[in-house]
């Protein structure tokens, strides 16, 4: 499913943020991705979106080459890929109903479809009531469940999670994370950056550590490794 | 395309209004300004082309004979021009004829020994047997006098040219005044709409950020702010052709009544004959320039 070969990031002449990191992760297969701030995570999850290219190395997702992608291929590349990004990035002059369907919109799914799925997604993440909210209306949380909403929507095959329950309390970090497992259980694969120690020791999934833009540790049924 | 996606795509074109007003409106009014004058100026043109038109057919070529010659040549010569193009009309007036109107011209209650004193000669305008010639286009009387004076038995031939190019020259010159006048204004519409949709997608930028992220296509994200320019431009037309549609008849209504020795000769056209040209023109040109200020503010401002 994901690829990554010799991949560096730099932004400036300054310390590389991603540095020669090499990854496989399988289809179907539940990463949890942790490190100090700074270590390098979102940086990776951008990478993997296209939203930036690296400065050396080749990334191969889904069998498409990304360095090599057209310009007009990206916007179909993406559509594959449910994103929640670590600050949310929701359309500010949307409601939370239109923030949802956007996605769907941008896939061309019909508007009964839409008007189906869209409030079942908003039930999922407990959302329902406040469909009508604009995004600076909503506590952080609640702006987090919209984003998971909206990467959710389209079923894609590959879930890329920016901590996604960062401003949310124990029971329901605990309940969205379990919601993330059910879909990778239906099939999507599932990539989530978490400073979350006790979720991931609870799920006993595959840990990456990565520290100043390398990975450290990659253990499967892996632990949150202590700072250090 | 799917027809959601088209729905949806046209609800933002108006959302982007609504949220833009002061700047929609601004474009919207010089956009009905332009298409308000262009109205006017497109009404008095086609008008005055009607009168000058109607003045051309009034214009005759006069055909006068050698002395002596027969009716038969006569015939022969009516025969000939008639077949000429763009002779609409020809009329014989016959040396009798001509003395007769004469006399009901100028001897009117003269004594009839003034009438007698003509009369113990012969008829004194025996040379004023004439065709009058009409034709459909002015243009075409240089080629007709050229032939008629070539016919055999013909003497002088005699054509009104000044008169037919004054009226159509001094038509071409309103033509083009206008014409250059709605294109500075056209050009002033263009960059209105055109920095409007640029406005619309600089305070939007991060959101059109966002939605490339989610995998929204160029055209996707591109489309309602060129609909947006295209509804810009199709209201600011519709306004002023309905204003224009509703006051047209009442202006020559006023016209005809205030100057009512000029309306025998002058021939207004009615409100649908203008309206036949300016409403699919006048939308015409709001869309055009909706699209084209949008698609190249579009094409400049959203690399995305
Ligand atoms: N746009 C940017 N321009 C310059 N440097 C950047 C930019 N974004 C990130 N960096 C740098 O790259 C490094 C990695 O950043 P990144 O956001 O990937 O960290 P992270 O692991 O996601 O941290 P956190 O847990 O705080 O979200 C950091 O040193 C950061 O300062
Ligand atoms: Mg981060």
């Amino acid at each position: 499913m994901i690829d990554l070969r010799d991949v560096s990031k730099s932004y400036s002449k300054g310390h590389p943020a991603i540095s020669h990191m090499n990854l496989h992760v399988e289809k179907g297969e539940f990463v949890f991705i942790v490190g100090n701030s700074g270590s390098g995570k979102s940086t990776l999850i951008k990478l993997l979106l296209k939203e930036l290219d690296p400065t050396s190395g080749t990334i191969t997702v889904n069998g498409q080459r990304l360095n090599k992608m057209r310009r007009r291929k990206v916007a179909k590349y993406r559509r594959g890929i449910g994103v929640v990004f670590q600050d949310f990035r929701l359309l500010k002059d949307r409601n939370v109903y239109e923030n949802v369907a956007f996605a769907q919109r941008v896939i061309e799914r019909p508007t009964r479809i839409i008007k189906k799925r869209v409030p079942e997604m908003l039930t999922l993440v407990g959302l329902a009531e406040k469909y009508k909210s604009k995004p600076d209306q909503l506590s952080g949380g609640e702006q987090q469940r919209v984003a998971l909403a909206r990467a959710l929507v389209n079923r894609p095959n590959l879930l890329l999670a920016d901590e996604p329950t960062g401003n949310l309390d124990p029971k329901n970090s605990f309940e969205i994370m379990k919601l993330l497992e059910e879909i990778n259980q239906r099939g999507t694969t599932v990539l989530v950056v978490t400073h979350n120690r006790e979720i991931v020791n609870a799920f006993r999934k595959r840990v990456i550590t990565m520290k100043k833009g390398v990975i450290v540790s990659d253990e499967q049924e892996g632990e949150y490794l202590n700072e250090n | 395309m799917r027809i959601s996606t088209i729905a949806y795509i046209f609800k933002q074109g108006f959302k982007n209004i609504w949220r833009n007003l002061r700047f929609s409106l601004a474009s919207i009014a010089t956009m009905a300004a332009c298409i308000f004058l262009f109205g006017v100026f497109l009404s008095l043109v086609m008008n005055f082309n009607n009168i000058v038109h109607a003045a051309e057919e009034g214009i005759a070529v006069v055909v006068y004979f050698d002395t002596g010659t027969k009716q038969e040549q006569i015939d022969q010569i009516g025969n000939d021009i008639e077949k000429q193009p763009g002779v609409a009309d020809i009329n014989y007036v016959s040396a009798d004829e001509a003395w007769e109107s004469f006399k009901d011209v100028y001897l009117e209650g003269e004594d009839e020994s003034m009438e007698g004193a003509f009369k113990s000669n012969d008829n004194p305008l025996a040379n004023s047997a004439r065709y009058e010639v009409y034709l459909d286009d002015v243009e075409q009387q240089d080629t007709l006098v050229k032939y008629i004076e070539g016919l055999d038995g013909v003497r002088k031939v005699e054509k009104s040219e000044v008169a037919a190019n004054t009226l159509s020259s001094f038509n071409r010159l309103m033509a083009y005044v206008s014409l250059a006048i709605v294109v500075i204004l056209l050009a002033v519409a263009f960059f209105l709409i055109y920095n409007t949709i640029t406005m619309g997608i600089s305070v939007r930028q991060e959101e059109i950020g966002i939605m490339k992220l989610i995998g929204a296509t160029d055209f996707f994200v591109r489309s309602p702010f060129v609909i947006e320019g295209i509804l810009l431009g199709v209201i600011g037309a519709a306004i002023p052709l309905g204003i224009l549609y509703g006051v047209y008849e009442r202006v020559i209504n006023y016209i005809v009544t205030k100057f009512h020795m000029l309306g025998s000769f002058l021939q207004f056209l009615s409100v649908n004959d203008v309206f036949r040209w300016l409403l699919p023109v006048g939308i015409g040109l709001g869309v055009g320039i909706g699209f084209f200020g949008s698609i190249f503010s579009v094409r400049k401002h959203l690399k995305v």
